[in-house]
């Protein structure tokens, strides 16, 4: 399957593509209504009423998203409340790599896929603005970084042959989970991780957590510099990133021995 | 009669020229003799003039080649190096041009090409003088780097712009070996940072830098060896150091320069005040000569006053590394009565854009970039409103690149009555096939105004919801229109076939993402050769399509770029353009050439 040619988007990679599954070459006059514009991508057209008719055509991109977080909710204690990550249901289509949204909003935006090359900013310039935008107290973003990369292995158990992944090229810990499920389709990973670490810290509870580890197939791991094994999701993302040797996906039962470290570290910073 | 010395920006072009096409002898049309004609023509630049120039007979072709020093090839595989160094004898400055400029935006595979050695070996043996090399969207690796050092002993100024493949090690090489080094630019580039000992190679003895530019590196460098090159540099004018630079440091070194024209600061904050702000006044205040600006990271209202005294004369500010807030950039903006180029990030909303409008009327290119391009939801940014009310305040702008969420066609209509003499507007609605947010109907009628307004438009970007209307338009009226770029619009291969059959002048043509099939692409068979180059990706090609294309015009080269999803017949990706060098011979096993 193509590669999305720029690490920074999950989604289309081509939204040509799209145009040929849909009825493509036949539509000759543009009407007004606009309805009838089948070019490309969701998010065309007025009415989010006309998203949903995409809904069936990107289902060929979707077919490797798994439940993952979609229908997770958790507490997160983030200036907006409730959170929530999607991008399992077939007719919420790939909001590409900043998923995580309110559950309000949700409802109200149109969801858009986010495109290769577009939009038409050259990376130099999209690295420059990334370091700029924590500076003014939006939700902050790890560095795209200045072309380094940072190689760990990924290993899942049971998986015949481990994966090596750039953890440079994710921002945050969804997007890792993303490009995670995508590389090992057929697990699910728990909703551990949050957006960023501030609200991971303050956000999992005991009995969440719990629940979490009890209710999951698989739980996502990683060993730290200190050569612990700690449990993916509880520290900042540029903090992880910092100290993430590598990376292992483990059946959840066997994680379960992690939770009263993790349980612990909780406890230790409410 | 050599050329003079001063760094010129129009360059000569190499034209896809067939030597058969020349008029034949005309001695008896041209009287005068070489001594007098070589002179003479050595005083055009323009690569333009330069190109009507040998085209008028026999004589006059040898004697302007003769006489060029500066060759600019804006497609490095139009033409090849041999053509180049044998109609070229005499040259001095080379600017070459590599991909498409859709790779800009990765739309383009790695190793697709453009690999500037080749054209180094064979100029090493042609142009062993070689002073300037201009290279953009080329493929440069360490190696090159380190050749070119080595074998140009004469070498003074390297600029590279948007190419890849390079480390700070070819910087050592350069800085290192190139005894009469006057430039070093580098600009925007993949290059891989390995640290910033590369500074520290420049030779005590480099006393003739006049211009450095290093701001889009990431790695500290020694700011000792940085100061002591400052100042045994006396002609020094372009200086642009990266976000490493402290205001401590900055200031040291414009002690040592006030002679600096350009400058490009590093961070424009500091958490410890290690020296009063008022200092920092005063030092920008002693630089009389500083006509542009640029860096300026972190900085906020605390710090950015300090530019104050200095923005006077300044004529290009560049902020695009700032993020600034509206009054913060109003502020600013009130002493700068001299600007006629300002980049701002969107973050200074429409109410910057409005006291842009109210304090710079001698305003000639606005740039606005988003600040947080993939935020979809909840976005601030600029609007039209902002857009309208520069063109109220700035009657002569005639350069605009505006990235927004949302217009209306209006808007854009009202803009270029205020400004009718556009000749580059870009305008990129992010959102994909927006329509006029107010009346929701496609932007056919704000482009429709743009081209109808503006007569002397040469280059044009266009975004939103569109229909087959908005290139009936541009092909009726952009006489003048060179450069167009469409993504995401038009309706049927009606579209691209009135374009392709209007816009007489039109040089270079990127697609992405539209509804043209082959019959459009076909029906511009005759007009690809008075053109740079076509690009078409996403779009109805197919491999049928571009292969007749190639067999009708063979003088072009039609390749396509296969992808692994897509199916065989598919032409997902292709480049057209014109050559005389023929068929690639380095062409990556995924760019076929039909």
């Amino acid at each position: 399957m193509s590669v999305p040619l720029e690490h920074d988007y999950i989604g289309l990679s081509d939204a040509s593509s799209l145009e040929r599954s849909t009825e493509s070459s036949n539509i000759n006059v543009f009407t007004l209504k606009a309805t009838e514009l089948s070019l490309g991508l969701p998010g065309f057209g007025k009415s989010y009423e006309e998203n949903a008719k995409f809904g069936p055509v990107v289902k060929n991109y979707m077919s490797g998203a798994k439940r993952g977080f979609s229908d997770v909710n958790f507490n997160g204690s983030g200036p907006s409340g409730k959170w929530a990550l999607n991008g399992g249901s077939e007719a919420d289509l790939c909001k590409g790599v900043n998923d995580v949204k309110p559950v309000e909003e949700e409802k109200k935006g149109p969801v858009k896929a986010q495109v290769v090359g577009w939009p038409p900013i050259r990376s130099f310039r999209k690295n420059t603005m990334a370091t700029n935008l924590p500076k003014n107290g939006d939700v902050a973003e790890a560095n795209l970084g200045s072309g380094e990369c940072l190689y760990v292995k990924v290993s899942m158990d049971g998986a015949p042959y481990l994966r090596k992944i750039d953890l440079k090229s994710y921002r945050n810990y969804a997007e890792l989970s993303k490009a995670l499920e995508k590389m090992f389709s057929c697990f699910t990973l728990v909703g551990q991780c949050s957006s960023n670490g501030i609200k991971g810290r303050d956000g999992l509870n005991e009995s969440k957590l719990k629940d979490l580890l009890h209710g999951s197939e698989c739980v996502l791991t990683y060993e730290d510099k200190d050569g612990d094994w700690m449990l993916v999701g509880d520290v900042p993302w540029e903090m992880f990133i910092d100290s993430c040797k590598r990376l292992r996906i483990t059946k959840g039962s066997e994680a379960i021995g992690l939770a009263p470290r993790s349980m612990a570290k909780c406890k230790n910073r409410n | 009669m050599d050329l003079n010395q001063k760094r010129t920006r129009t360059v000569d072009r190499v034209d896809s020229v067939d030597p058969d096409l020349v008029s034949p002898e005309s001695t008896p049309m041209c009287p005068f003799p070489d001594e007098v004609l070589e002179p003479v023509l050595s005083l055009i630049n323009s690569h333009k003039d330069r190109s009507s120039v040998s085209l008028v007979c026999k004589d006059w072709y040898n004697a302007e080649r003769w006489s060029r020093r500066h060759v600019f090839i804006g497609n490095c595989y139009s033409v090849s190096p041999e053509i180049v160094v044998g109609r070229f004898p005499k040259i001095r400055s080379v600017t070459l041009k590599g991909k498409p400029r859709f790779s800009d935006f990765n739309l383009v595979p790695e190793d697709w090409g453009a690999d500037v050695y080749p054209w180094l070996s064979v100029l090493a043996k042609a142009y062993p003088f070689l002073e300037e090399l201009r290279l953009k969207r080329m493929a440069v690796s360490d190696e090159s780097l380190e050749f070119l050092a080595m074998n140009f002993p004469e070498f003074k100024a390297l600029s590279l712009l948007s190419c890849d493949g390079f480390s700070t090690d070819g910087l050592k090489a350069i800085a290192t070996h190139c005894r009469n080094l006057a430039e070093l630019d580098i600009q925007e580039n993949g290059i891989d940072d390995l640290g910033g000992d590369w500074l520290s190679c420049f030779p005590e003895t480099l006393t003739t830098l006049q211009v450095l530019n290093f701001a889009s590196l990431n790695s500290e460098v020694s700011f000792s060896d940085l100061e002591k090159l400052v100042t045994r540099c006396k002609s020094l004018r372009v200086l642009k150091v990266n976000r490493t630079i402290n205001l401590d440091q900055l200031q040291k070194l414009l002690l040592r320069a006030p002679q600096l024209t350009e400058l490009g600061t590093g961070t424009f904050t500091q958490d410890l005040v290690t020296r009063p702000v008022a200092d920092l006044e005063a030092t920008f205040g002693s630089c009389k000569n500083l006509l542009t600006i640029s860096g300026l990271w972190d900085t906020n209202s605390l710090y950015l006053p300090v530019i104050y005294p200095a923005c006077a004369s300044l004529t290009f500010l560049n902020l695009s590394c700032a993020a600034l807030r509206s009054f913060e950039l109003a502020m600013l903006l009130i002493h700068c009565k001299s600007l006629r180029r300002l980049w701002v990030l969107d973050t200074v909303g429409d109410m910057g854009l409005e006291a842009v409008g109210s304090w710079c009327p001698l305003l000639e290119e606005l740039r606005v970039f988003p600040a947080d391009p993939f935020e979809q939801e909840n976005v601030a940014g600029v609007t039209e409103s902002g857009f309208v009310a520069v063109s109220r305040g700035c009657p002569k702008l005639h350069y605009v690149l505006y990235f927004c969420h949302q217009m209306t066609n209006a808007a854009v209509a009202t803009v270029v009555q205020n400004c009718p003499g556009f000749t580059h507007f870009r305008l990129c609605i992010m959102n994909l096939g927006q329509p006029d947010y107010v009346t929701n109907e496609p932007m056919d009628e704000a482009f429709g105004a743009v081209v109808r307004t503006c007569p002397n438009l040469q280059r044009l970007a266009v975004s939103g919801l569109l229909t087959d209307l908005t290139f009936e338009y541009i092909g009726k009226y952009a006489k003048n229109l060179e450069i167009l770029s469409v993504a995401f619009a038009g309706s049927s291969d009606l579209g691209l076939k009135y374009v392709l059959g209007g816009c007489p002048r039109l040089r270079k043509l990127e697609i992405r993402d539209c509804p043209f099939g082959n019959a459009a692409l076909l029906s511009g068979l005759t007009k690809y050769e008075s053109m740079r180059s076509l690009w078409m990706s996403a779009c109805n090609l197919t491999m049928n399509g571009c292969r007749v294309l190639a067999k009708e015009m063979p003088r072009l080269n039609v390749e396509v770029m296969k992808d692994e999803d897509s199916e065989d017949s598919q032409a997902h990706k292709v480049y057209i353009y014109r050559t005389v060098a023929g068929p690639r011979r380095d062409a990556p096993p995924f760019v076929l050439t039909l």
